[in-house]
């Protein structure tokens, strides 16, 4: 019988599906698709957002939502009554969506006759931010009550976001949340990152928010 | 955090090199872990005993060997390094927080026995 040999892979277990989102990102930008990611904590107000999000936007683009859950389907028909495409994904207990599944979710809402794809990720602060899921832009939701120091204790979901969006700002004068100091511990992890002050449930900041997207949009489509 | 994701992974990547070697038996698989890869060696074992049993024919009785590789932080102001679990992000020679980690968010894997 033959001896056994040392095969050396050297391979990154993320460079697989780094490979899988780049070519998904090929095929977004060949049919003008803008992908964007959302990520957030439980209860930090996604749903809500998007809800503001469309309802503001979705005149102006073709929107499709992809809701990721371990399980159930509560915010897909949530996003569905708002009258644009939807799909809901179930994760299957997995923690986090990586780029084969959003493929495969793209391919369920159709990649076709659609200029904003949103994927409305699991709620969680770190397994998603370690696996691209092949989007344009990656943005995430913190709410006032999960308190500022969130940057400090999950650096890497910061550091890979486009736009960062603080909400529930109307709740601001009851909890000791330091904006300021929250602003800061975010730049520190990302420079670059866009932060937006927003209020889903009263609607402030909302504007701000999608004039953001509808650049967003209006740059990959060129 | 997400051992089971990473393990699927893991398996698919040994099975499409084992079909491109005519690997019909693997003794082990090395993986090299990051100390903050956020990776737990205890559920990744687990996760892989579950899997393999379940999903692999090829890698049911392969050894799963993991090396650690410590996680060290630069820091840009003065030029050293030092040990991330002990020092978190603030340099304990000059006090900056001017420091990124050059290694210890690996998941490789790194090489496999096999006939």
């Amino acid at each position: 019988m033959k001896a056994f040999r040392t095969l050396e892979i050297k391979q990154s277990v993320f460079a697989d599906n780094d490979k899988r989102a780049d070519e998904l990102r090929v095929k977004l930008k060949e049919n003008k698709v803008f992908l964007l990611n959302l990520m957030s904590s439980p209860g930090s107000g996604k749903t809500t957002t998007l809800t503001r999000t469309i309802e503001k936007l979705k005149d102006e683009l073709r929107i499709g939502v992809m809701e990721a859950d371990i399980d159930s389907d509560v915010d897909a028909k949530t996003i569905a009554a708002l009258g644009v495409k939807t799909i809901q994904l179930h994760t299957g207990g997995m923690c986090h969506l990586d780029a084969d599944m959003t493929f495969q979710g793209l391919e369920g809402l159709g990649i076709k006759d659609m200029d904003l794809a949103i994927l409305e990720n699991v709620g969680n602060l770190v397994c998603p931010a370690e696996f691209d899921t092949g989007a344009v832009k990656n943005a995430m939701i913190l709410s006032v009550p999960e308190g500022e120091d969130k940057p400090l204790k999950y650096p890497l979901m910061f550091s890979v976001c486009d736009v960062v969006l603080i909400n529930k700002i109307d709740v601001l004068p009851y909890f000791d949340f330091d904006m300021e100091a929250c602003r800061q511990y975010i730049l520190k992890r990302n420079p670059k990152a866009v932060i937006i002050p927003i209020c889903a449930r009263t609607g402030e900041g909302i504007e701000e928010w999608c004039n953001w997207l509808r650049q967003e949009v209006k740059a990959w489509q060129a | 955090m997400h051992e089971l994701g990473v393990v699927f992974h893991v398996i698919k990547t040994v099975e499409e090199v084992a079909g491109e070697n005519n690997i019909t038996e693997i003794k082990s698989v090395t993986l090299e872990i990051g100390e903050v890869s956020t990776v737990i060696e205890d559920y990744l074992r687990k996760c892989w005993r579950w899997s393999v049993e379940k999903k692999s024919k090829l890698l049911k009785d392969t050894e799963l060997i993991v090396e650690i590789i410590p996680a060290v932080t630069f820091c840009e102001d003065c030029k050293k390094t030092y040990g991330t679990i002990e020092h978190g992000r603030i340099c304990p020679y000059c006090g900056s927080p001017n420091t990124y980690l050059i290694a210890g968010k690996e998941f490789n894997i790194k090489e496999i026995e096999a006939r």
